[in-house]
């Protein structure tokens, strides 16, 4: 928690309009972590919070490829397929022998390879990017249905070995897939805060005219937060290998509407220009927290997650509006 | 004169239906063959039209809220609401052949698919939500409502007056597509011989310039997504009745973004401000023809999404103009006339 409170008591340093989604997102994930720990026993258990991180590592990283995207002020729907691709070669590759680490090279490759070619269509071809990574969508499950219809199980020792690897300290445990998940986001925060990509990221997303009157090059970040997207997603398929073991095309079905819906809460405006990293983990964080709320009730059946992130949207949604327009 | 015609903005859809169809004979001989049997029509042509029903109307709501500028990524949800309220009315009924207790669960789905396509106007036309963010809430929420209504079961029904209305035949003739024709030949008449059509488009095209223009947007933008609710619901009553179960989870999953793919098909722009009907029946017509063609050549159906993938990417560079452009800039290019005049490539 002490990276919290850092981040708190540099927010509150400068307390600034635009931060006011992430503070309003933070302010509802102490209130709900509050309400758990008060309602049910053993939710204090700091394992809790980390168990969130544990179950949500590949969306983690599958929302910072989508924020990127999403800052521009484009939509990337083909997440879920790529994950699920990613799942797919890995397990078949791995089934046909060969070395994890020699395909982990490779998947990532093929999903920046299809993010790189949706950004191209998007900008050469002036394609809508709902529509280029539609046709992604489809193309990535079909690649995978081609592999194979069925699930494939990974069976090697050195994966599962990595996959089953419990990282202690002080009683508590993480798994690898939580520190992978947390590097890339800092990696990440710091493309976007600190390099010329991040800023130029901003600009295009703040206005893409004003951007490529300023002589910034338009079509080269827009190619590459796709291509990020890709690469992220390729990322976030293999953690999940990690948590299921196997390939299989139906794996991460609608996960691009639980990413769109963590970057949205992480207070991240739909339109581009404006948001931040760490909105994002903060909206994964609450998505987790909600599933684990629902998991500790009990008596809730499934369906009110949805139902509960659609309210949530609504009510983020309509805060950034009433922010935007006391701004503007 | 052949330029008139390959210029038309329907052409090319068009021709990849007529495309499809003659792919299909070339597979299946009998597959142009309708038959008369037990007092209704039969064959492959007539199965097109009846999976393409419930499509097509979605696609034609989505038609007019896309010719505003904006997106409904909702209806799948609306789809799926619909069929479990009408189901579960029905399932509760102590005579499930009762046609006034049918008409009622009808007509109470049918009231919800309103009520949430006032919520989607509502959220983009007052609050001034972006529509696909707006219509987002509803699209992730809709479905745990779905499931809340069917308690997450399937709720199967047996009712011979709800099964008419997708599965049934009047004169002959599939009651599905009777209804979606008669609904867009209605929705095509309002739009087309009014100003509504042109209020809509200009809407689209700048919404705050058509405002000091004096055109109502806000009402109009509300009216739309009504229309994209309304139809929906209709087209979940169709998706239940024909396999007489509501299934909260599974019943029009996807079905927005196969709206969408038919509205772009058709030669509706996304950026709003241009649309065309009949363009969209087309589309929807298309994608359904697609699936039935994949089944005839003997597509392995693993197949089935990448060869979707690879048409929507074709139809969608064919009908780039950026893509077109460069196309045809190349072409004078080879026989070394840069300068040459635009309208000489145009016909070829």
């Amino acid at each position: 928690m002490t990276t919290f409170e850092a981040l708190q008591k540099r927010v509150i340093r400068r307390p600034q309009q635009r931060h006011i989604p992430v503070l309003a997102t933070l302010a509802l994930l102490c209130v709900m972590y509050g309400a758990g720990v008060v309602r049910y026993t053993g939710f204090s258990d700091t394992q809790i919070v980390l168990n969130v991180f544990i179950d949500n590592g590949f969306l983690l990283v599958v929302g910072v490829g989508m924020t990127f995207v999403i800052l521009t002020g484009g939509i990337d729907l083909s997440v879920g397929a790529v994950v699920a691709l990613t799942t797919m070669i890995f397990a078949s590759l791995v089934r046909a022998g060969w070395s994890p680490l020699a395909v982990l090279p490779v998947v990532l490759l093929t999903g920046a390879l299809i993010g790189l070619a949706m950004g191209c269509i998007i900008h050469f071809f002036d394609i809508q990017p709902f529509i280029a990574t539609l046709a992604g969508m489809f193309l990535a499950r079909g690649l995978c249905y081609v592999i194979s219809t069925e699930a494939i199980r990974i069976d090697n020792a050195l994966w599962t070995s990595l996959a089953d690897y419990k990282i202690r300290f002080g009683g508590f445990h993480i798994s690898w897939s939580v520190v992978i998940s947390l590097v890339a986001v800092l990696i990440a925060a710091y493309v976007l805060a600190y390099t010329r990509l991040g800023r130029n990221i901003y600009a295009i997303g703040g206005n893409q005219q004003s951007a490529m009157l300023m002589g910034l090059p338009v079509g080269r970040t827009k190619i590459a937060v796709y291509t990020i997207s890709g690469l992220c997603s390729a990322l976030g398929g293999v953690l999940l290998t990690f948590y299921t073991s196997s390939g299989y095309g139906l794996h991460a079905l609608g996960m691009e509407l639980d990413a769109i819906a963590a970057v949205v809460i992480g207070g991240t405006v739909l339109t581009g220009g404006s948001g931040f990293l760490f909105g994002t983990v903060l909206g994964v964080l609450v998505l987790g927290l909600i599933q684990t709320i629902i998991t500790f009730e009990g008596t809730l059946s499934s369906w009110w997650t949805k139902i509960v992130i659609g309210a949530l949207l609504f009510a983020f949604i309509v805060l950034q509006r009433a922010v935007a327009r006391r701004t503007t | 004169m052949t330029a008139t015609i390959t210029k038309h903005r329907l052409f090319w859809p068009a021709a990849i239906l007529v495309v499809l169809l003659v792919t299909n004979v070339f597979f299946s001989g009998s597959f142009f063959k309708v038959e008369f049997r037990d007092g209704h029509l039969y064959g492959s042509i007539i199965d097109i039209l009846r999976a393409s029903a419930p499509l097509g109307l979605v696609a034609l709501g989505m038609t007019l809220v896309i010719a505003t500028g904006g997106i409904d990524l909702s209806v799948g949800a609306v789809v799926a609401i619909a069929g479990a309220i009408a189901c579960l009315r029905i399932s509760k009924l102590d005579d499930q052949n009762a046609v006034t207790g049918v008409l009622l669960a009808v007509g109470l789905a049918l009231l919800l698919s309103l009520a949430l396509g006032v919520w989607n106007g509502f959220l983009v036309a007052t609050i001034g939500i972006q529509p696909i963010i707006a219509t987002l809430i509803l699209m992730v929420a809709g479905r745990g409502l779905a499931q809340l209504i069917t308690d997450g079961q399937i709720i199967t029904i047996n009712s011979s007056p709800y099964k008419m209305i997708g599965a049934g035949y009047w004169l002959g003739l599939p009651l599905c597509v009777i209804i979606a024709v008669g609904v867009a030949v209605v929705a095509g008449l309002v739009v087309r011989r009014s100003a509504l059509g042109l209020l809509l488009e200009s809407v689209g095209g700048n919404a705050e310039a058509s405002r000091l223009a004096g055109i109502k947007s806000r009402w109009l933008i509300l009216i739309v997504y009504v229309f994209a609710g309304l139809c929906a619901g209709i087209a979940g009553l169709m998706i239940s009745s024909n396999v007489s179960s509501a299934d909260g989870n599974n019943a029009g999953l996807l079905i927005e973004l196969d709206a969408i793919l038919a509205v772009v098909i058709g030669g509706t722009s996304l950026a709003g401000g241009r649309f065309s009907i009949a363009g969209t029946i087309l589309g929807a017509v298309i994608i359904k023809t697609l699936d039935i063609t994949i089944y005839t050549v003997g597509i392995p159906p693993e197949v089935t999404l990448l060869f979707k993938a690879v048409v929507v990417v074709v139809l969608c560079l064919a009908q780039a103009p950026k893509f077109r452009e460069k196309f045809q800039r190349r072409r004078p290019s080879t026989p070394a006339a840069p300068q040459a005049p635009q309208k000489v490539e145009v016909t070829a």
